[in-house]
């Protein structure tokens, strides 16, 4: 069978179960489509051979009763996989193998999949572009010179790349959305507690969300139905009753009232993704919803909230690393020397400048003007959300501000790189699901998603709603196949 | 004009603020880098500032964004022999122990 790459997760699930296609067919495919895309760097570690192998004996005694029956995916390699390398793409922990496995990988195994490797992202998934990897940037499969995005952009690339079917990233920011949005492809960042954080890497504890990114909503459906579960090895996993999401997926939105917050319309924001957003809108009409006009009067006030909140917890989060447990270790003259040594060697300078961050707003003095300030006006924002939603089931903005940006082009100005969250972030100070839909192209031929917002733990609900969008969207990835030689 | 707080705190990020952070944060820190971060930081503080335009006096902070009690595991034991997995990724060890630098004269 031809073209197996270029399959949905549906499709291979559908084939396999079928017996049209066996697992060593489809892991041979994406593995050799992956070693003729190593220009995207979109890998940091691989582990194909043992992909074949256990492909192999998937098929010896294949249970085709399993929701990812002999798939093979790459993951983020944010998430702790059981003796494989795992790096956070930093330099400090280049070295580390973890002992155990995420809850959420450990899922996605349960149900039949196979790892082929461990994806690129920003260190510690701290980025908007990639760029800040140990490991190198990644490119988008879109132009040569574009961002992925980040900071899942590994995650992103592939599969717009057609590397892996699907693959999970993290989102504390917009991390999981932007990239999607950035490479033509869907992305769903869950309601906070949805999905365990047992075994991922942490960024900012209160904010960071695993969540699927596909090539359609069906597949995003079936692989968030795979993740989604409460475990006690996370105090703040929270047990709801999880749909079936794949399953119960429908278009069939009818009379849905969706919210189109004006604060969205920020200045400065291109006219293309202005009219993009009214595209949306008229979609979701088309559709059926019906269109309401609300207001988040504190969306302004979410970025530079986070910009406190994310950097203190960071900072916190990050100390463990400290060179005598795991990671990378520098040589010092005394104990307090290796410190400062492997953490000043050992971290990149974005991850510096925001441990810093959260240092200075954390220490003492500074706690009530910045840290409970931020808490504060987080709960502000949560406020919005919750008046929106007496008159909403979902809201409809753009994912970013703008489309694919280039590489080097906003590296060196942190601020401008951070503006890129501005209409993802207030979904995680909330806690909400937001899932990101390709939704156009810009003039210059790129991407441009658009986000909607649900209620915590209505995934099912927005995920109907992208679902009946998209198919009136029918929209096409511009993939040229420019870095297969 | 209202001179606001975030603002004179933001000010004050200079090379000695720096320099204290640094050794807060356990990240060594030379002239060359302190100057580029105190730009840095300058300008994200001064991004940060806008929060000041907001009263807060009343708002209950916002400590988790899940509206559960914490949920309490069963006192039970469940202790492994982990000590090989523990000490398998750690940059210098003597079978039993993780070890450093000489903290003691």
């Amino acid at each position: 069978m031809s073209d197996i790459t270029k399959q949905s997760l549906s499709e291979l699930v559908k084939n396999i179960k079928d017996k049209k296609l066996s697992s060593e067919e489809v892991t041979k495919a994406f593995i050799n489509r992956s070693e003729k895309s190593k220009e995207l760097n979109a890998y940091i570690t691989e582990d194909y051979s043992s992909a074949l192998d256990k492909a192999k004996k998937f098929d010896q005694k294949p249970n085709l009763e399993l929701k990812l029956p002999g798939i093979p995916m790459a993951v983020k390699d944010l998430f702790c996989t059981d003796s494989i390398r795992t790096t956070a793409g930093s330099k400090i922990l280049n070295n580390f193998v973890p002992t155990y496995e995420s809850t959420v990988t450990q899922n996605i195994w349960n149900e039949g999949a196979i790892l082929l490797g461990k994806l690129n992202c920003d260190e510690f998934a701290m980025g908007s572009s990639n760029e800040t990897s140990f490991f190198g940037n990644v490119q988008n499969p879109i132009d040569k010179n574009l961002v992925p995005g980040g900071s899942s952009g590994g995650s992103a690339s592939a599969v717009a790349g057609q590397l892996t079917p699907i693959t999970i990233g993290t989102d504390t920011g917009g991390s999981i959305r932007q990239p999607a949005s950035f490479t033509g492809i869907v992305g769903l960042k869950p309601t906070y507690g949805s999905c365990s954080r047992y075994g991922i890497v942490a960024f900012a504890s209160s904010l960071d969300q695993a969540g699927p990114m596909a090539q359609n909503v069906k597949d995003c459906a079936l692989l968030q139905e795979v993740i989604s579960t409460y475990d006690p090895k996370d105090s703040t996993s929270i047990d709801f009753k999880r749909n079936e999401y794949s399953k119960e997926l429908t278009n069939n939105i009818k009379g849905k009232k969706i919210g189109i917050p004006k604060e969205y319309r920020v200045e400065g924001m291109p006219k293309e993704i202005e009219e993009l957003w009214q595209k949306g809108i008229q979609y979701a009409k088309d559709c059926g919803a019906e269109i309401v006009d609300i207001s988040l009067p504190h969306t302004s006030y979410a970025l530079p909230t986070y910009y406190i909140v994310a950097p203190a917890e960071a900072s916190s989060n990050l100390a463990r690393y400290d060179g005598v447990k795991y990671g990378f270790r520098a040589k010092g003259e005394n104990l307090t020397d290796m410190y400062e040594k492997t953490r000043s060697e050992g971290f990149g300078a974005e991850v510096q400048r925001r441990i810093m961050i959260g240092t200075y707003v954390l220490s003492s003095g500074y706690y009530d003007a910045y840290y409970l300030k931020a808490q504060k006006i987080r709960k502000l924002i949560k406020n919005d959300f919750d008046e929106a939603y007496k008159k909403v089931d979902a809201i409809l903005t753009p994912s970013t501000p703008s489309s694919a940006f280039k590489i080097g082009e906003k590296k060196d100005d942190p601020v401008s790189m951070y503006l890129n969250d501005i209409f993802t972030v207030p979904v995680n100070l909330a806690g909400l699901p937001g899932i990101s839909i390709p939704a156009g192209h810009d003039a210059k031929g790129y991407p441009l998603g658009l986000q909607i917002i649900g209620k915590a733990f209505d995934e099912q609900n927005i995920l109907n709603i992208a679902y009946a969008m998209e198919e009136k969207i029918n929209f096409k990835n511009k993939i040229t196949d420019w870095w297969i030689k | 004009m209202v001179v606001c707080d975030i603002f004179k705190y933001h000010m004050s990020i200079d090379l000695k603020t720096i320099k204290h952070i640094s050794k807060l944060s356990r990240i060594s820190v030379d002239e060359q880098k302190a100057e580029k971060l105190a730009g840095d930081l300058n300008s994200i503080f001064k991004f940060i500032e806008k929060l000041n335009e907001l009263k807060t006096e009343n708002v209950v902070p916002l400590t988790s964004v899940a509206e559960t009690t914490l949920k309490l595991r069963s006192d039970e034991i469940k202790s492994e022999d982990i000590r090989k997995q523990i000490l398998k990724n750690s940059p210098q060890d003597n079978e039993d122990y993780f070890v450093v630098p000489k903290v003691i004269e």
